[in-house]
């Protein structure tokens, strides 16, 4: 079975997906993905272990070599996504129970389910797959059960998010597939690691700075870098608090993945950052998003769109780190997608926790949440700080890693916007600490603390936030291994 | 003749502007879907120009016929794919447009906004 790993990965989900819907009944449905999460993120583990302790992993599906054939190939990097992934599934179906059967109609929680795990199986296909066609369905299964998750929320205005993210998220996808095909007709290859052989060669005509462009583009579109992001703060606002959760800390980060793939894998480092120079445009959009989507989240005035907007300006730290396409800046964003998936999973699930007492996620709202949800907003409290990169939280190793690469390079320009961003997400956190810890609760029958179904998933991620943050020593080992292979392969 | 060569392309680059500019355009959610699938059409027929070759047949090997031309199949392969996925976004994209007029009442984005405005 240990051969197969990298195939029943991403298999054993897909057929779940619709044993959870024919189940029928909820609870069973439930359990349904919780054994899919589960057995995926035992896979990715003991995947990431195996690709530790002796280098990457291929897998030929059906037997045909590549790249003829598909084939799976699980690195460094592709192990820490499928852990990252799987990881969070794990803990937000624990958490979905409760939270789902209060926001979504009894009879739909079997499709519920399906359309999650359809979504995990396609994010954890993107991280597993060498093939770059490959890369493009599972990108399309995980969005279309985006879609449909996202236009289950309560408010209407779910619907019209749902449809904005569908034309945007389309457009980014064709985008991808032009740049795939362009790819192919110079060089008949669909594999990654025979692009990155044949592409040198024809490096050199139009086609392929066009088939590099469409793919930035297309890329950029789904991991919602600045300008691209406008579909993400509606999606994340108005989607049920699970799926908040879940696509907060994991779809974005597979585009992220997606990003390193093709400019680093692929199309190679000195293609990418020399001769396309990646980097004159992705570091400009990386530190206006971090400081510009930092402003516009002190502004919301509902938890869920400020936490949205405050991602759009974290991811703006991942591409930050990934722009200067050095060893310990491509690491940094690296550790930062994990880091990051820790916090806002963590944030996201304690909005999930308001959300089910309070029946809103408006700041207002939480007043004097402090008292009645003593451990709810503790949970918001740490993850806050995570955020802002204090000392003994993982955000703080993010940004030490970061901080570094920029001095690195000479750039203090970089490290002072990213210790200013910091700054910037001290005034949204605090905004809703204040109205939680100072202001007093509304008369009236007060709020209960969330049930402990809801607690302890929330919990247990605030203490990986806290783990890995005092022991960065794995993450970090980690991360420095994916970037070296990234740029040794690349060079 | 060099133009009229790349007939195909310049149909892909119209078509792709065509549904790309009225996805812009529209204020209308079914036209803004219309917009997409011309757009995602141009693509295919930018795949299956790739792979043809002028006077190539079907790949199948044929007895005492071993030299035969034959068009690539793959990226016909891979846009048989790619028009599934375009199915099931049109579906998906078409489902949520009669559920946003059941909540709503109007597919007109404009008209959207001002109702949500007023809440």
């Amino acid at each position: 079975m240990r051969e197969n790993l990298p195939v029943l990965q991403v298999v054993v989900p897909l057929l779940a997906a619709p044993l959870a819907f024919l189940v029928r009944r909820p609870r069973l449905s439930w359990l349904v993905a919780l054994g899919a999460a589960f057995w995926a993120f035992f896979a990715a583990l003991s995947l990431l272990t195996g690709v530790l302790a002796s280098g990457a992993i291929g897998y030929e599906i059906g037997g045909w070599e590549p790249p003829w054939g598909i084939e799976y190939r699980i690195d460094e990097l592709s192990a820490w996504v499928l852990v990252i992934v799987s990881g969070i599934a794990a803990v937000v179906l624990p958490f979905a129970r409760a939270s789902v059967e209060r926001e979504i109609e009894r009879d739909r929680i079997p499709l519920f389910y399906t359309a999650l795990i359809l979504c995990m199986t396609g994010l954890l296909g993107i991280a597993a797959t060498g093939d770059v066609f490959n890369v493009f369905v599972f990108l399309e299964i995980s969005s279309l059960s985006a879609y449909g998750l996202i236009a289950m929320g309560q408010n209407r205005r779910a619907l019209t998010s749902s449809y904005q993210y569908l034309i945007m998220g389309s457009v980014g996808a064709t985008f991808i597939v032009i740049g795939i095909g362009l790819m192919y007709s110079m060089t008949g290859t669909l594999n990654m690691a025979d692009l990155a052989e044949r592409l040198p060669a024809v490096a050199a005509s139009r086609t392929i700075p066009v088939a590099f462009a469409f793919l930035a583009v297309g890329v950029s579109l789904k991991l919602a870098l600045f300008p691209l992001h406008l579909w993400l703060p509606n999606a994340y606002t108005y989607a049920p608090s699970a799926v908040t959760a879940f696509i907060a800390s994991t779809a974005t980060k597979v585009a992220v993945y997606m990003l390193l793939r093709f400019f680093f894998t692929v199309f190679g480092a000195a293609f990418s950052f020399e001769v396309m120079h990646l980097d004159r445009i992705l570091m400009p959009l990386a530190l206006v998003a971090i400081v510009a989507m930092s402003l516009v989240a002190i502004n919301q005035e509902n938890g869920k769109r400020l936490l949205a907007y405050s991602s759009v300006a974290q991811i703006g730290y991942m591409v930050l780190g990934i722009s200067l396409a050095s060893v310990l800046g491509v690491a940094a964003g690296v550790l930062h997608l994990f880091n990051h998936a820790l916090m806002k999973g963590s944030l996201f699930m304690a909005m999930g926790c308001v959300m089910y007492r309070v029946g809103s996620c408006r700041v207002e709202a939480m007043a004097g949440l402090g008292k009645t949800m003593p451990f709810t907003m503790a949970a918001f409290v740490v993850g806050g700080l995570s955020l802002i990169g204090v000392p003994l939280t993982v955000g703080f190793i993010s940004k030490w890693y970061l901080v570094q690469a920029a001095l690195e390079k000479g750039m203090w320009g970089i490290a002072a916007v990213v210790l200013l961003g910091s700054l910037l997400a001290l005034a949204y956190v605090w905004k809703v600490v204040e109205v939680a810890y100072f202001r007093p609760p509304p008369d009236g029958p007060g709020v209960r603390e969330a049930p402990l179904s809801l607690l302890i998933p929330t919990w247990v991620l605030v203490a990986a936030n806290l783990w890995f943050g005092i022991d960065a020593k794995t993450t970090a080992g980690v991360a420095l291994r994916a970037a070296r292979m990234l740029l040794g392969a690349g060079s | 003749m060099r133009l009229l060569g790349y007939f195909n392309y310049w149909i892909v680059v119209a078509l792709m502007m065509i549904g790309f500019y009225t996805m812009i355009s529209r204020g209308n959610l079914v036209k803004k879907l219309v917009g997409l699938s011309v757009f995602q059409t141009s693509v295919m027929i930018l795949y299956i120009s790739l792979g043809k070759i002028f006077g190539g047949t079907a790949p199948i090997l044929l007895e005492g016929e071993e030299h035969v031309v034959y068009t690539n199949p793959i990226p016909s392969v891979l846009i048989l794919t790619a028009i599934v996925v375009g199915v099931a976004t049109l579906a998906v994209g078409l489902a949520l447009v009669v559920r946003i007029h059941e909540a709503y009442g109007t597919i007109e984005e404009d008209e959207i906004h001002v109702q949500d405005d007023v809440m």
